[in-house]
């Protein structure tokens, strides 16, 4: 894996700004956590720890939070996050095609993240645009009414 | 069912058949046929529709025309004036009454076309969502207004109990009555929360109320903290609608500049503020108990009940939890009169709703109705007809915690209380409609895979439970399933329901119940013959793995 592994002062301006905007209350974890993961791709254990400390929450609760929400994660991610609806309202106007799809396309299945630390394939729940089913959102860009077809095509809209 | 010009339903209750009910269908088939309409007009005999004074009833769409009673003799001038001249034939129309039963929102209508009845949506996508001003000139916070000037709490409680609001986030319990628990309840602060983390799969109404008048939830809110003596309050919104965080935000900030949050709103002495509070993904975190752990920087775990949020909620103070679109409803309730507002929907569920139609159909997207439509209506009008003239098999409401609705049920009025005695439930509002491609088993899978997926793993029954279905649904899936499979079903779904400690488990089991109840013979055809009947399940004997797809 060559996932670019984050420098201590990088880990460290990304714990402050996220405190810095939400204050060190308890209450403000998930927003804090939410920011850190959002600047750094994934929670470092450090950051973890880092946050425990301003806000003086101990590292198993921590944990506990960061590993409970789909949100956040605490392994390294791809460049590129591909999040896959796999709800039943994508599933029966073709989703299954477009997951087979991409998994064929990218060599990689549901958790994986790619060799070059390029990408992430993951399923979810639900994205909330379901009126355009199958959607997978990429980053932040969403794709809907899918076609198998169309998936080389927009994956390779990503460098 | 393609789409067509014109739908014509026959009632054919006891009463109606006893009047003549078969006659006129089969009468009615053959006039449609004689002037050459067969292929533009759709015609069926529906259950019992009420208005059992003027019975049998013959309904023209979408000009909602109600005709009654309609003896044999009639049924040529109908044809010929309604479906082939186009003329409503007034002298065989029903005449009005007041609003009872079961077709109360057809009166409702006063049959014209069953355009949409917007009251939540009614400023989505026509003002600027992002302009306060706007908001004001389209009668923004008049509503409040009102309330802050003229009513005491309690006054406003009353208004909203008259109305008769339920709450929209699935239960559909009384709001008022929520309410005064929270006004009585004893201890300081107290909140109010908006419950906008609406992750069922199939629903995005809230996201759209949102995106399209934020304004709206911050008036009602406002109103509602005012009621039960509220000066906090928060705004759980799910993570991934950024545009809508962003919308809220600045809905925010402008309302606190103009004086509508903060100090002495309206000049009443009235103190009240609203923070938003944004989710990380998690579908546990709808359910109240769950959503206000997560406020407090926890864990999205349901609390055990009782205590309930209206006396212990958060931070262990008295919460009001609603949802979006049921706070969507307070502002036009107090702003028009409870009378007004009952003047949509059926007696025990006033109101409009906001759906989400999805799935094989022509025209996908949100739409706003009286309560007590049926599916029947949602297809051939608003969605223009099943795919590629497929045929209805099925609908699935509510996102996943919604029920299984088969095509028998699709005359049912979509009500609390139909619903409810019919043994389905109107869930959170998504209409997920299944053609006859559709494989129950494969869809009950993939329901299950999500409540898998997303229980919270706090109590066994649900953690347990969910992962047992799923795994059992998959080898009947496989080809691999055993009749005693669907006894473990049955038995699993019944546990969940009974033993789960919150709504997540206590619904998990509806996907199995449904199945096994409506459509027993396709999922014993997987395992006696081992044949899909629709040909989407693989049927292998090989694993396919314990993912959804």
């Amino acid at each position: 894996m060559t996932v670019e592994i984050k420098s201590e002062q990088n880990i460290e301006q990304a714990v402050s700004d996220a405190i810095e905007r939400h204050g060190n209350q308890r209450e403000e974890l998930i927003p804090i956590l939410t920011d850190v993961n959002r600047t750094l791709g994934f929670l470092p254990a450090e950051a973890l720890e880092k946050i425990g400390a301003r806000l003086r929450v101990p590292r198993s609760q921590l944990f506990s939070v960061a590993s409970f929400y789909q949100m956040l994660s605490t392994k390294p991610r791809g460049t590129h996050v591909i999040k896959f609806c796999e709800s039943a309202p994508c599933h029966v106007v073709g989703g299954r095609q477009v997951w087979e799809a991409l998994q064929e396309s990218l060599q990689l299945k549901n958790g994986e993240t790619s060799q070059d630390g390029k990408w992430t394939l993951e399923t979810v729940s639900c994205l909330g645009v379901c009126a355009v089913g199958p959607v997978i959102v990429i980053d932040d860009d969403i794709y809907g009414n899918l076609d198998p077809k169309q998936i080389s095509e927009i994956l390779a809209r990503y460098e | 069912m393609k789409p067509v010009r014109s739908m014509v339903l026959v009632s054919s209750d006891p009463q109606s058949i006893s009047h003549g009910a078969e006659e006129v269908y089969l009468l009615m088939q053959q006039e449609i046929k004689k002037f050459g309409l067969d292929s533009e007009i759709s015609l069926s005999m529906v259950g019992d529709v009420g208005r059992h004074d003027v019975s049998p009833l013959v309904i023209v769409y979408p000009e909602a025309v109600l005709y009654g009673p309609v003896k044999p003799q009639d049924v040529h001038h109908l044809v010929e004036e309604h479906l082939f001249k186009g003329r409503i034939a007034t002298e065989l129309q029903a005449p009005a009454r007041e609003l009872t039963g079961k077709i109360a929102w057809l009166n409702a209508r006063k049959g014209t076309m069953p355009a949409e009845q917007r009251v939540v949506l009614e400023r989505a996508g026509v003002i600027d969502p992002e302009s306060l001003e706007d908001f004001i000139v389209h009668d923004g916070y008049q509503a409040l207004g009102k309330a802050l000037t003229t009513m005491t709490p309690t006054n406003v409680i009353d208004e909203i109990e008259r109305a008769g609001l339920r709450g929209r986030g699935g239960a559909g319990f009384p709001t008022g009555l929520k309410w005064r628990f929270v006004q009585k309840a004893l201890g300081e602060p107290k909140y109010v929360v908006c419950n906008a983390d609406e992750s069922e799969p199939g629903t995005f109404k809230d996201r759209l109320i949102l995106e399209g008048d934020p304004f709206s939830i911050l008036e009602s809110m406002t109103i509602a903290a005012y009621a039960v003596g509220a000066s906090e309050g928060y705004i759980y919104i799910r993570g991934e609608y950024g545009l809508a965080q962003e919308r809220l935000k600045n809905a925010i900030r402008q309302a606190r500049e103009m004086g509508f949050l903060g100090e002495n709103i309206f000049d009443s002495g009235f103190n009240f503020d609203i923070q938003i509070h944004a989710g990380a993904g998690a579908y546990i975190c709808g359910e109240e108990t769950a959503l206000i752990e997560s406020i407090e920087g926890k864990r999205g775990e349901p609390r055990a009940r009782p205590p309930y949020p209206p006396t212990h909620g958060l931070w262990g103070k008295p919460t009001l939890v609603n949802n979006v679109e049921t706070l969507a409803n307070v502002a036009p309730i107090i702003r028009q009169g409870a009378a007004w507002y009952r003047g949509f929907g059926t007696p025990s569920s006033p109101g409009t709703k906001v759906y989400t139609v999805l799935g094989n159909v022509n025209v996908t997207g949100v739409i706003e109705v009286p309560m007590g439509i049926t599916l029947r209506e949602v297809i051939a009008i608003y969605a223009r007809g099943m795919k590629n003239g497929s045929n209805f098999k099925l609908a699935q409401t509510g996102g996943s915690s919604g029920s299984i609705i088969p095509s028998v049920l699709q005359d049912t009025p979509m009500d609390f209380d139909s619903f409810s005695k019919a043994g389905v439930s109107l869930g959170s509002g998504a209409l997920l409609i299944c053609s006859e491609d559709t494989c129950v088993v494969d869809l009950a899978r993939v329901l299950l895979n999500f409540f898998r997926n997303e229980s919270c793993g706090k109590c066994n029954p649900c953690r347990i439970g969910t992962q047992r279905s799923f795994e059992i649904m998959t080898n009947v899936a496989e080809g691999t399933g055993t009749l005693q499979d669907l006894n473990d079903l049955s038995y699993l779904a019944e546990n969940l329901y009974q033993m789960s400690n919150c709504g997540l488990g206590q619904t998990a089991g509806s996907p199995q119940r449904d199945v096994l109840t409506y459509f027993r013979a396709e999922v014993e055809a997987h395992i006696r013959l081992k044949v899909c009947p629709t040909g989407v399940c693989r049927m292998s004997g090989e694993r396919i793995g314990l993912s959804s797809n």
